[in-house]
């Protein structure tokens, strides 16, 4: 983007790099400044979600027993598939992020895809789940439906609220995410990132991490509920 | 409240390149974890089961934390951030809870 | 780089150059702009509409106020009209307000930056802001809501015929604007500040700024997911928040309250640091007790997420927690009160210029003052069960946030308006309108603790005979308050164009942002200053200027 300067102004000392913004004074500060913006924007998350959770455990709390009963409608094989699914595609973001690191063009858009793929994965059978839960009655509303012990059945719904919306929030985070990793492969395909400018990659990776973290904690939490009145 | 970067900021950004084998061994006791929080779910252990796998889920959360999202060689800036905002979530936590567990506690 | 002394005129442009304003001609360079100052100054143009709005709800809550009975608005519309105003107000005025407006403009100029970390996402905060008051605006227009600004549940969930889901919208997208600006504000503050500019070199503002925006950061999120369940339980109605359901409303009070109380923190602490730079500049002297300012600022924030059941003290909480939330509500008044005792210190043997932003901070200092120890008067459980609910409350937070944050507002909007716009406001207008806004405030809400303690309800449209003498008595007092808030709406306007020009310092006040142009160019500094002198140093400033100092 440079015209030709016909001046007799001192030359600038180092080239200016292409994704330099103007308002830094060096890529160092820039990365600096994206890392810990990232990870501020993380905290919000944290506090978007754990929100959440606290109102789940208010009533897990008070309703044990419906909690117990509710999660056993849940698919315990589908939930610890996704849960290793999850955390295969963090180690290959992790891998994304060192590559770039290196400035190893085609092994980042490669690990970025593998992270793409099992993300997707990771949707396809919450996609199934929810298809399942979805026929089995049990989304809240006019068409829950619910016969095992009846007077429970409020409290079973209540819970299916909590597992509907925070693994729906959950999943739109990585739809999300998805759509980011595709803009980050044409990135690096067209060969942005090395040593010294791999930040949005690394940012990248921090959302990504988020999103498993909060999964390491919804699985347990909505799936493996230890039943009290038969294991 | 001092922090390190009152000087003008490093040309380029501070590069720290995890070794392949701590991102394989981290992946693997996340893996292993997983399995045995699945484990002990269908185990009895009475009051013991939730916070057995409150403690799983955070060993894993701290592993992806200081090793995947690198904040084992992150500024002290960042730690900062990390545990502020799990502090704030506790505040939360804690100051509600404070209200429901003493709901049933009589004065007399 | 260059090292600069306090007063040197090096980073002034001559005459005639380019500013901020003159850079760039056309609407799309102002609407897809990515310069801090003129998104502080789209911000400017936003919230004074928006205050416009929510003051014309306030208008006519207190004409129907005049008598005692419901005559003027039906009680459906009166609950609507109280809803919107403290949606406008709080949402859409109060939180913004200083942050958005004189915190943009002028926090890469404090700390000799550029631009805010982000500009991108700093223009994006103001486009979700936009966006949430045309959604506010279309749902006030097909009908409003009617459930108070705290949207208590099962009410605003089941039984409300309003636009509930509309306006919880709205407020969850404009708390995305308010996140995204704190984040935005504490990444610029940690890694964009000039060389020699350390942490204690810092204007007592950015410290202000820095505080507030760690609430933003924090407490937003929490709104945000309490909101998106009001939403959803709206729609799906499956008892998150419905007794009848199994579920408890308490926790919609928990979840909401744990912002909304932190909340009014964003609201004061920029105020309390715009306080802090008006009086240094206006008694030229340091601050006394600068780090105590400093370190207060941050004891407010993090105390202020302590405390935020004590609006809930007769909703049904465990008298247990009451007890430890009442116990924590006392402390947060502590650091408030060490401002306060800092800034008279600072007014102490100082070189008082009763200027119009001096003026309205000498009214802020005292107006906040009786504000906050009103609520400590409802800390205490006892009195809180008889005057909750009653007009003492509706007194104590107007005084904190129309004494206190909107006349710090105004004294800001004051005393940088040469920065801004490089023309002086006419003082004696000025002073006169400040002069209308205390007297009007005053007669306005100090009747109203008098109503509260007399046990008139707040949210009513009418009320027992007793009251209407007091009731009379704030009306007129609105009144007052609305011409006085008229004035500066016109002079402000006129200075634009037939305003004295202004220097680069117009009040000798020290800070990087006096040592540019007025209006300052488009890069702030056309060099990267180096600070090596400490805050509202005016002793060496004035050492060097051959003047004596008054102490």
């Amino acid at each position: 983007m440079s015209d030709i300067a016909i001046t007799d102004a001192a030359p600038e000392p180092h080239v200016h790099h292409p994704f330099l913004q103007h308002h830094f004074e060096d890529l160092g500060q820039q990365h600096e400044a994206s890392t810990l913006g990232m990870w501020m924007f993380l905290s919000t998350e944290i506090l978007f979600f754990g929100g959440v959770l606290c109102a789940y455990w208010v009533y897990r709390i008070m309703y044990p027993e419906a909690w117990a009963m509710a999660a056993e409608q849940q698919n315990k094989l589908y939930g610890g598939i996704n849960t290793i699914v999850l955390i295969i595609s963090s180690l290959t973001m992790a891998l994304a992020v060192r590559n770039a690191q290196l400035g190893k063009r085609k092994a980042t858009v490669g690990m970025l895809f593998a992270t793409l793929i099992f993300g997707s994965t990771f949707l396809a059978i919450k996609s199934i789940e929810y298809w399942q839960h979805f026929h089995e009655g049990l989304f809240p509303g006019t068409n829950f439906t619910w016969n095992e012990v009846p007077a429970l059945a409020p409290k079973v719904q209540l819970f299916m609220t909590f597992y509907w919306s925070m693994t729906g929030l959950h999943a739109l985070h990585m739809v999300i995410g998805a759509g980011l990793l595709l803009w980050m492969m044409m990135r690096a395909w067209r060969g942005d990132f090395g040593p010294e400018y791999y930040g949005p990659v690394e940012i990248m990776g921090l959302y990504w991490h988020f999103v498993d973290i909060v999964w390491i904690f919804l699985f347990p939490f909505l799936y493996l509920i230890h039943g009290v009145h038969h294991g | 409240m001092a922090d390190e970067h009152d000087h003008a900021p490093a040309h380029a950004p501070h590069i720290h390149v995890t070794p392949m084998w701590i991102y394989i061994a981290v992946f693997l006791a996340l893996a292993v974890g997983t399995l045995l929080t699945w484990w002990v779910s269908t185990i009895d252990l009475g009051w013991m089961n939730t916070p057995i796998a409150l403690l799983i889920a955070t060993i894993k959360a701290v592993l992806v934390i200081l090793f995947f999202m690198h904040v084992i060689h992150s500024t002290r800036l960042t730690w900062v951030v990390v545990i502020a905002s799990f502090l704030w979530l506790g505040v939360l936590f804690i100051l509600t809870f404070a209200d429901y567990l003493t709901r049933i506690w009589q004065i007399y | 780089m260059s090292t600069v002394t306090l007063h040197d005129v090096r980073f002034v442009e001559p005459e005639g150059t380019r500013n901020y304003v003159t850079h760039d001609y056309g609407a799309l360079s102002w609407l897809l702009t990515k310069d801090h100052k003129r998104i502080a100054i789209l911000y400017l143009f936003s919230i004074t509409a928006l205050f416009i709005l929510g003051g014309f709800f306030a208008v006519a809550m207190r004409i129907e106020l005049l008598t005692p009975e419901g005559d003027l608005l039906t009680s459906d519309t009166y609950n609507k009209f109280f809803t919107l105003h403290g949606i406008v107000m709080i949402f859409f005025f109060l939180i913004p307000s200083i942050p958005a407006v004189l915190g943009n403009f002028l926090l890469p100029l404090m700390i000799g930056a550029k631009d805010l970390a982000f500009p991108k996402i700093n223009l994006l905060s103001w486009y979700l802001y936009m966006i949430a008051a045309v959604i506010g605006l279309y749902i006030i227009i097909t009908g409003g809501v009617d459930t108070g600004w705290t949207f208590y549940t099962p009410f605003s969930t089941q039984y409300s015929n309003t636009h509930v889901f509309g306006v919880t919208f709205a407020a969850f997208i404009v708390g995305f604007s308010s996140i995204l600006t704190g984040l935005n504000f504490l990444v610029t503050i940690h890694r964009m500040r000039a060389p020699g500019m350390t942490w204690f070199r810092l204007p007592l503002f950015v410290w202000a700024m820095y505080a507030t925006s760690i609430v933003q950061l924090l407490a937003t999120p929490v709104l945000a997911i309490t909101l998106v369940m009001l939403m959803f339980e709206r729609v799906v109605h499956v008892g998150i928040f419905d007794p009848a359901l199994g579920g408890d409303p308490l926790l919609f009070q928990h979840m909401f309250w744990f912002y909304s109380h932190p909340a009014v923190y964003i609201m004061i602490l920029p105020a309390m640091g715009v306080a802090s730079e008006v009086v240094a500049a206006f008694t030229r002297k340091k601050i006394f007790g600068y780090s105590f300012v400093a370190y207060s600022s941050l004891a407010i924030a993090f105390l202020g997420f302590l405390v935020w059941a004590h609006h809930m003290f007769v909703s049904g909480i465990s008298v247990y927690s009451a007890m430890i939330f009442s116990f924590l509500s006392y402390f947060v008044a502590v650091p408030s009160a060490i401002k306060v005792f800092n800034w008279t210190a600072t007014l102490y043997r100082g070189s008082v210029a009763l200027l119009t932003p001096m003026l309205y901070i000498l009214g802020f200092i005292g107006l906040f003052t009786i504000g906050g120890v009103t609520g400590l008067f409802l800390a205490a459980i006892g009195l809180d069960v008889h005057v909750t609910d009653t007009y003492f409350v509706v007194a104590h937070f107007h005084y904190v946030m129309v004494g206190g944050a909107v006349m710090a507002y105004m004294a800001g909007l004051h005393y940088w308006w040469p920065k801004i716009t490089g023309r002086m406001y006419p003082e004696w207008w000025a002073r006169l309108a400040a002069l209308l806004i205390f007297a009007g405030f005053n007669l306005t809400f100090f009747p109203q603790f008098v109503l509260g303690y007399l046990g008139m309800p707040r949210r009513y449209h009418a009320y027992a005979p007793e009251f209407q003498v007091l009731n009379v008595m704030s009306t007129a007092g609105a009144s007052v308050l609305a011409a006085g808030y008229v004035l500066p709406l016109i002079y402000l306007l006129w200075s634009l164009w037939f305003g004295r020009k202004a220097g680069p310092n117009p009040w000798g006040a020290v800070g990087l942002e006096w040592a540019t142009s007025s209006p300052p160019p488009m890069e702030n500094f056309h060099e990267t200053p180096v600070v090596t002198w400490d805050a509202y140093d005016y002793p060496a400033m004035m050492k060097a200027m051959g003047e004596t100092q008054n102490v």
